[in-house]
């Protein structure tokens, strides 16, 4: 491997989160903004006595989901934007090989998250200290689910890509959100596979496994009563979303390697 | 004026007059709907449905049917309204998304046991939803407090309100007054002292406004209902000494050395009507007053809540 390729891979990426927040992306955090001071100012009102839970669980919410909207939007026009503007023949014409490209979105996209999600949750913060006036220790949680998130936008991002090395946008959008969906009912997957005899049992079993379980990094409501989050957890889940990232990355790097431009 | 000029301020008119033509005709529509009966509806009553449906995210959604449950409580509460049919299910779908919402139970119960028109009028919902939540924080002494709560008030079940209180009162953590409350039920489970603490003991323990006045009121209650009870019986004592009725309260404050004519909790003295019965002279003002209110009595309209002083 060549001393040069973290550069380039560092140069696609920059400009692939120049692009988004060129894209006006980053504009999601006024509709976030407004979403959750609404919140936390109306709720009390209409509410009773759970004003830190909606807080907690509507910001978190509403980062998770604005997050896998933009990584599914944006990750599936990732490959396919470059091909139509013919702005990959340029790429690839340099000394820059197709799987530092498909690296160097996805950390571009990552990136981008990752700076989205360190506003809003700024944001949510400053609406818990609005509704409750002070932090408690176990509010430091937050920032777990906030990293469990991020681990799943990377699971998302390596996906969207997978899906946009081989396909249309509009296909890839399909298939990228019905496997968030599929992965948040991933724990009812295992249940069924448990449930099942024989052949369906080695077939749910296999599915089960095979889509992402998203509901294994949603600790939003755990959080949302300050329950404690173990060590083990967080490793185990960074290790899961890691591994689940590379596949998923390796399997776009292979597609896209075999992938006639011509 | 440019041609573009013009489009903008005429697209700019459309629009103005537009959202206003809709907000007037939707105020029309909302006024010829059936309210009552679009609020009476329960579209998906499946808790699991709603759970699933909710992707992981069951915690805000379960914060979505709480706050609907209480706005639905409030509506109709405020209406006068005597059935409360979607409150249950409501509760059920909100505790089965987050099971440990806590206030879904302590205020539910309170929602759910009270007769109408100050609750629901259905006390087996209630322990139901009490029950489920113990079994998920059965650390948790404060909803053993309300279950025993809703035997003691609504059921007058003091059997079982003593045994709630005692297995609550084990409870790490738990109040002390929850070993009180369960000794008070086994031996004096009807009197007034124990009802004054049992509600002194929540108003002390919660910070919840809404749930502090209540108590209060439900304080001032208990004041009047022993005040009305302690004046009859002294009437009973006067007719049985002098063979006639007190012709005034202040002939049976005097017969009775009482350093002025009694009043009740706001500074009104208590009424003495011909046939010798204490009444309130503001019936309204006491909202869970069940004794010295005047024959065939029904409350006027919405009740007067009172701010601890």
């Amino acid at each position: 491997m060549s001393a040069r390729v973290i550069p380039r891979i560092g140069h696609i990426a920059s400009n692939t989160f120049r692009e988004a927040v060129r894209d006006r992306v980053l504009y999601n955090l006024i509709a976030f903004t407004l979403l959750l001071s609404g919140a936390a100012i109306f709720i009390g009102q209409i509410s009773i006595d759970v004003e830190r839970l909606v807080v907690v669980n509507l910001g978190l919410t509403a980062v998770s989901l604005f997050g896998v909207v933009i990584a599914i939007f944006i990750g599936i026009g990732l490959v396919s934007k470059e091909i139509e503007k013919r702005t990959l023949y340029t790429v690839l014409s340099r000394p820059v090989r197709r799987w530092e490209f498909i690296v160097g979105k996805f950390f571009g996209l990552a990136g981008t998250l990752v700076v989205n999600t360190f506003f809003m949750g700024i944001g949510v913060f400053a609406a818990l200290l609005y509704v409750a006036h002070k932090f408690a220790a176990a509010d430091a949680s937050i920032l777990v689910a906030l990293y469990f998130i991020i681990l799943e936008f990377l699971i998302i991002c390596a996906l969207a890509l997978l899906f946009s090395s081989f396909s249309s946008p509009l296909l890839s959008a399909v298939f990228a959100f019905s496997l968030f969906v599929i992965g948040s009912f991933a724990e009812d997957l295992r249940g069924f596979a448990s449930l099942s005899h024989g052949v369906m049992r080695w077939i749910a079993t296999g599915a089960a496994y095979l889509v992402p379980n998203f509901s294994a990094l949603n600790v939003i409501s755990a959080v949302a009563h300050q329950q404690p989050l173990g060590t083990q957890l967080i490793v185990q889940n960074t290790l899961y979303a890691l591994f689940y990232t590379a596949m998923a990355l390796s399997g776009a790097v292979l597609i896209f390697e075999r992938r006639n431009l011509k | 004026m440019t041609a573009a000029r013009r489009t903008t301020v005429i697209a700019s008119a459309c629009l103005a007059i537009s959202m206003t033509a809709s907000v007037l005709v939707l105020r029309g529509v909302d006024r010829i709907r059936p309210q009552a009966a679009l609020e009476d509806a329960l579209y998906i009553s499946s808790p699991t449905f709603v759970k699933r449906a909710s992707l992981g995210f069951s915690g805000l959604m379960a914060c979505i049917y709480w706050t609907r449950t209480v706005q639905y409580f409030g509506h109709r509460h405020a209406n006068h309204e005597q059935t409360y049919n979607e409150l249950a299910p409501l509760l059920q779908i909100t505790t089965a998304l987050d099971p440990q919402l806590l206030p879904a139970y302590q205020f539910g119960a309170s929602f759910l046991a009270p007769a109408p028109p100050n609750g629901a009028g259905d006390p087996a919902s209630a322990i139901r939803l009490m029950e489920y939540g113990i079994a998920h924080n059965p650390e948790n002494w404060q909803l053993y407090y309300n279950l025993g709560f809703v035997y003691y008030t609504e059921l007058k079940d003091y059997k079982k309100a003593a045994q709630v209180f005692a297995h609550g009162s084990e409870l790490p953590h738990a109040h002390p007054f929850m070993k009180i409350m369960a000794a008070q039920m086994a031996e004096h489970a009807g009197d007034f002292i124990t009802a004054r603490m049992l509600w002194s003991a929540t108003l002390e323990s919660s910070n919840e406004k809404n749930i502090q006045q209540n108590a209060l009121e439900h304080l001032r209650a208990i004041q009047v209902d022993e005040d009305v009870t302690n004046l009859q019986a002294a009437v009973t004592r006067f007719g049985e000494r002098t063979g006639r009725l007190p012709a005034s309260m202040a002939e049976l404050a005097a017969a009775e050395h009482l350093p002025g004519i009694p009043s009740d909790p706001d500074g009104n003295a208590y009424q003495l009507t011909v046939e010798g019965l204490v009444q309130i002279e503001k019936p309204d003002d006491f909202p869970f007053a069940t004794k010295g209110l005047p024959a065939g009595y029904k409350p006027a309209g919405k009740p007067k809540f009172h701010t601890q002083g």
